[in-house]
């Protein structure tokens, strides 16, 4: 007989606060990322998503504890931070537009072992546009190129930003495809305003309102109850 | 026509120092956003431990390599200082642009007023092999050797720059940190060390700068590399932040304006004209020559 095992806690977030321009943006962050699938950090505009996850990567100043693997983070630089395994997709992409394509994964590699055949694999169009500069690109090719760096290490954690922000309904299919390919061979984390994608591919969800965590809990029973979809997200109806 | 060519060569021979300045400066601005006023402090110590090492340096017979050892010499003293400037005073400092404009400036007056305390205001006569003195016929107009040196040097430090930057890993994570730093350490890249160097290639760049001008006015002086720093600013601006080609471009406009104006219109005009450019430029292109001429 064999007992459903609960899947293990790889980040741990406590007590965060950020304050940005005199304005207490994070008030005591707390949730646990549980390791493999996708976790989505919902909440309505500038409750403190982008902020949390910019925290965690020590690119704002941030007060209280984040932890990868029992590892504490919070006083390492950022390149350390990311050196550990952690992988990230920012919400406008921030790709190096004077760069071109193949610069710009060249940049992202860490070690030798860069992962260009499950790159290309995903996206084939980024073999072909190798010497392209990436500012001359679609901004659904700009995501590519910004997902291709994160999934080009062998990351234990991806932390993605809005990943389908600005796509066209194609597209928006194409990247819930990609991540969840992602989801078989990382954590991730994933800040999300299309429920439909959360609901598709995220296994738990932690929702944010006015920097604070207001609730935490499986993805789909939060999307599926419309009464709590409206009072968290400000949205009408559920995503099915 | 042969005034004009002479005013054209050595208009252009003060564009190289300009550019070898401004590159530095530009480097550092656009990767680090910090403006450094000890820029020229660099160039001055460069000057000067040229000069100084030179009077040790009798056993070498040939006096051509005696100036190359001695500028060695030079740049390296350039390059070690800043670096330390940038380990020491630039790093604490990080995120505190206020701090890092003061304590740069603050390093300017002290190197300028060190260097007068030990080898007083006068200008130092500079010991150039006899062939950079001698003059060299161009349609019509006798160029001093210096001059060709001079661009040369400031050519290939351009050259190589725009190597170093297209085909190396360091300079790769330097154009990507230009645009957009905080991006690149969340590549899992440490820009400090990128920091390092591109103040130490800019420290080196202004200590050729030094050596370089010292044969141009015939001596070193301690404030010389304040002086050549403001015009450096201005090449910087106007030919863009961070691009190292709007520099070159915007140094050889600076340099031959100057000259130009000095000799057309009136003595002392030149500087003026300088400036007038440099509003002109501002007003019709706020980022500067570069995202007009070439695509950074």
């Amino acid at each position: 007989m064999s007992v459903a095992r609960e899947p293990r806690t790889l980040i741990e977030v406590s007590d965060l606060h950020v304050h940005l321009a005199g304005s207490h943006v994070l008030q005591g962050v707390a949730f646990s990322v549980p390791e493999g699938g996708v976790t989505a950090l919902l909440g309505r505009n500038g409750v403190g998503k982008t902020t949390t996850l910019r925290a965690m990567l020590g690119l704002v100043d941030a007060r209280g504890a984040v932890s990868l693997d029992g590892r504490e983070l919070t006083r390492m630089p950022t390149h350390e931070i990311v050196q550990l395994g952690i992988g990230y997709v920012p919400e406008d992409r921030d790709v190096f537009a004077g760069l071109t394509v193949g610069e710009n994964m060249k940049l992202a590699e860490r070690n030798g072992s860069a992962r260009y055949d499950l790159v290309y694999e995903l996206f084939p169009e980024l073999r072909e546009r190798t010497d392209q500069r990436a500012g001359t690109l679609s901004g659904g090719q700009q995501q590519m190129v910004a997902i291709a760096r994160a999934l080009l290490n062998e990351n234990r954690v991806l932390l993605i930003d809005e990943p389908t922000k600005g796509l066209a309904p194609l597209l928006v299919t194409e990247v819930a495809r990609v991540l969840e390919r992602a989801a078989e061979i990382a954590t991730i984390l994933l800040v999300e305003q299309n429920l439909g994608v959360v609901h598709r591919i995220a296994r738990d969800a932690v929702v944010l309102d006015q920097g604070r965590v207001v609730h935490t809990g499986p993805a789909r029973a939060l999307l599926e109850d419309s009464e709590q979809v409206h009072r968290y997200l400000g949205v009408s109806g559920a995503a099915h | 026509m042969d005034t004009f060519v002479l005013l054209t060569i050595t208009g252009l021979g003060l564009a190289a120092m300009y550019f070898l300045i401004a590159s530095g400066l530009s480097l550092i601005y656009g990767l680090m956003g910090v403006l450094n006023f000890a820029h020229g402090a660099f160039l001055t110590v460069g000057a000067f431990a040229t000069w100084s090492i030179t009077e040790h340096l009798g056993w070498i017979g040939n006096e051509t390599l005696r100036f190359i050892a001695a500028g060695a010499f030079g740049l390296l003293a350039g390059a070690v200082m800043a670096a330390l400037v940038e380990f020491v005073l630039i790093r604490p400092l990080y995120r505190r642009p206020i701090e890092q404009v003061l304590v740069t400036v603050g390093l300017a007056l002290a190197v300028g007023a060190l260097v007068q305390g030990i080898w007083g205001p006068e200008v130092q006569p500079f010991p150039s092999p006899q062939w950079m003195r001698d003059t060299t016929t161009v349609l019509g107009a006798n160029i001093p050797n210096d001059r060709f040196v001079e661009i040369a040097a400031a050519l290939i430090v351009l050259v190589g720059l725009q190597a170093f930057l297209r085909r190396s890993r360091y300079g790769l994570i330097i154009r990507a940190g230009v645009e957009n730093r905080a991006m690149v350490t969340a590549l899992g890249i440490d820009v400090r060390r990128a920091f390092t160097l591109v103040f130490t290639i800019g420290g080196v760049a202004a200590a050729l700068a030094g050596v370089l001008s010292s044969v141009y006015f015939g001596g070193v002086e301690p404030h010389r590399g304040t002086s050549l720093l403001i015009f450096a600013f201005i090449v910087v601006v106007i030919g863009g932040l961070g691009s190292i080609e709007g520099s070159a471009y915007a140094a050889a406009v600076v340099g031959l304006t100057q000259q130009y104006a000095n000799y057309y219109a009136s003595s002392g005009l030149g500087d003026l004209a300088v400036v007038l450019l440099l509003a002109i430029v501002l007003l019709i292109k706020p980022g500067g020559l570069a995202r007009a001429v070439v695509a950074h």
